[in-house]
């Protein structure tokens, strides 16, 4: 039996959660304030995933960069190779929040999609 | 001479949400005034997620929190004016603004609520000795460069201070390829959310340096490269362990400041605390009319409480236009042993319908301490915390049962207490 101490990410409150894992498989979690410790005490045991979000190239457009983030958690280990992937995307003005970006980045099978309006400029 | 009832000055999340709250309690002749060229303010750069679990139940990233808010003050047909820069304000809520397609405007107002943000402490505040050199920026302006303008300020940086900017631009930077050496910190502990330790830092193994501080900066034209140092329990550096590391970028994230220029003007009384005003249950100031909230009350670590505050001076700034506001018998609220502020520092009883939330910060890390609320000798609050940091406002609150109780009390203190 190992026990993990963690801090919850799952929102600003930052929950120091108390992680009991045997066998590999996460049997007991304390501390959390909510239900999302306990899914983030699982996920961070055994497949660590976040958020990522970046910014894109925007031609003709203000901001001349579109910020844009997975729709969902992704693995930890895959976040520098979809940014790796996003760097040769190039989007072009008007963007705007939702768009999608990518169906699949890093098959991983989760969308990126555009998080800001980026209106047309003239230069 | 425009006339308005309300006036908003500063079009980032606090003032659309005044403006917001405001509207909907029935106020119809309002403006918000922005010296930017959208709405929206800070949050148009903080392009990472984590805005509006409280406020929306969902997870944003800043763009998008102002969106949705930006939306509902398109949708509530409320004017603004961006490109606008307000240079004066009187005591008398007259403002005088200028813009490209105005000129110099004055507006008269009835009510103002100051939504004007802060800014970020810069080297000159520091007194850091060495060069001159080009390299040094504060993290909000490297922001700014890295999302809004597609550009990069450098390639090997170390970021001094750990504020939130800062915890979030070391990871922001490793995405866009740069090397971050380390985050060095004067404090023994981090000035930012422990959740950004975790996903910034400790995710991209970069250091964080506690009990450390810059103490000489290198390079001609450009940074070359900054000696950091341990620092002694009286944040004295330790020379003799001093360590050279190269690099062409230093980023400070070394504290926010409110942006009370105007509030001056206005001769509104400032907390030396907070740098912000002091300022009532509706936060009002001691300009009669004139109300703050956001961050140039006091500085925030999360939008969604911002939004919070603002709702309560949207909708007090609505009472007051509509005379409803009550104004005597107020109590002070105090700070005191391990409490370093709070807001606010009056409450009028008789305007709190339910229950009041006072917002504080704590003067240092305590664990298992009690968080103690006493309405003068008598204490009506006593909850074990399990951790109170500096970095992360702490919230109590208070019922009108509690405030019937001590009807004749002279003042109210929170007070950080072993047990």
């Amino acid at each position: 039996m190992e026990q993990r101490a963690l801090i919850c990410i799952g929102c600003p409150m930052g929950c120091r959660l108390e992680v009991t894992i045997e066998n590999s498989q996460v049997v007991d979690v304390t501390g959390q304030s909510c239900k999302i410790g306990n899914t983030y005490a699982v996920k961070e045991c055994t497949n660590p995933t976040r958020i990522l979000t970046t910014t894109v190239e925007v031609e003709n457009g203000y901001p001349e960069v579109a910020s844009v983030k997975t729709e969902r958690d992704i693995p930890k280990g895959k976040l520098l190779e979809c940014v790796k992937e996003l760097k040769k995307i190039k989007l072009t003005a008007p963007v705007h929040i939702g768009d999608i970006v990518l169906e699949d980045i890093a098959n991983t099978g989760v969308r990126v999609v555009v998080t800001t309006n980026c209106d047309l400029v003239d230069k | 001479m425009q006339e308005f009832d309300l006036v908003i000055i500063g079009g980032g999340p606090a003032g659309l949400a005044a403006a917001v709250a405001a509207k909907e309690q029935g106020i119809e002749n309002l403006l918000i005034l922005e010296r930017e060229n959208k709405l929206g303010g800070i949050l148009n750069q903080c392009i990472h997620n984590g805005f509006g679990l409280q406020v929306f139940k969902e997870e944003l990233t800043g763009p998008e929190y102002a969106d949705r808010f930006i939306n509902l003050v398109k949708e509530k047909k409320i004017r603004y004016k961006t490109n606008t820069m307000v240079i004066d304000l009187s005591k008398d809520k007259l403002i005088t603004a200028v813009s490209k397609t105005d000129g110099i405007l004055t507006i008269q107002a009835k009510a103002i609520i100051l939504a004007m943000g802060c800014r970020e402490r810069p080297r000159g505040a520091l007194n850091i000795p060495g060069a001159r050199c080009a390299g040094i920026f504060t993290a909000g302006t490297a922001q700014k460069f890295v999302n809004i303008e597609g550009m990069m300020p450098g390639k090997n940086l170390v970021i001094l201070g750990s504020g939130d900017i800062g915890l979030i631009m070391a990871r922001r930077m490793t995405l866009e390829g740069a090397h971050v050496n380390a985050v060095v910190e004067l404090m023994p502990y981090s000035a930012g959310l422990t959740r950004n330790i975790v996903q910034c830092l400790d995710d991209y193994e970069i250091p964080l340096k506690l009990s450390h501080t810059v103490t000489n900066i290198v390079g001609k034209d450009r940074l070359e490269g900054v000696y950091i140092a341990p620092v002694d329990e009286n944040r004295k550096p330790i020379l003799a362990e001093e360590e050279y590391i190269p690099c062409d970028t230093l980023l400070l994230s070394v504290g926010l400041l409110p942006e009370n220029e105007l509030s001056k003007k206005a001769s509104v009384k400032l907390s030396p605390i907070t740098g912000g005003a002091e300022v009532d249950e509706g936060r009002e100031t001691n300009v009669d009319g004139i109300f703050a909230c956001g961050n140039v009350l006091h500085v925030h670590d999360l939008v969604d409480n911002v939004t919070e505050e603002s709702y309560i001076a949207g909708k007090a700034a609505v009472k007051y236009l509509k005379g409803l506001r009550i104004q005597s018998d107020r109590i002070e609220v105090k700070a005191k042993d391990g409490a370093r502020y709070v807001v606010p520092k009056y409450i009028n009883p008789r305007n709190i319908e339910k229950s009041l939330d006072l917002s504080f910060r704590v003067k240092d890390i305590y664990k298992d301490h009690y968080l103690s609320v006493y309405f003068d000798d008598s204490r009506a609050i006593h909850h074990k915390r399990k951790i109170m940091a500096p970095g992360e406002m702490q919230t109590v609150k208070i019922t009108s049962e509690m405030l019937n109780a001590h009807s004749l009390c002279s003042e109210i203190s929170i007070v950080i207490e072993k047990e």
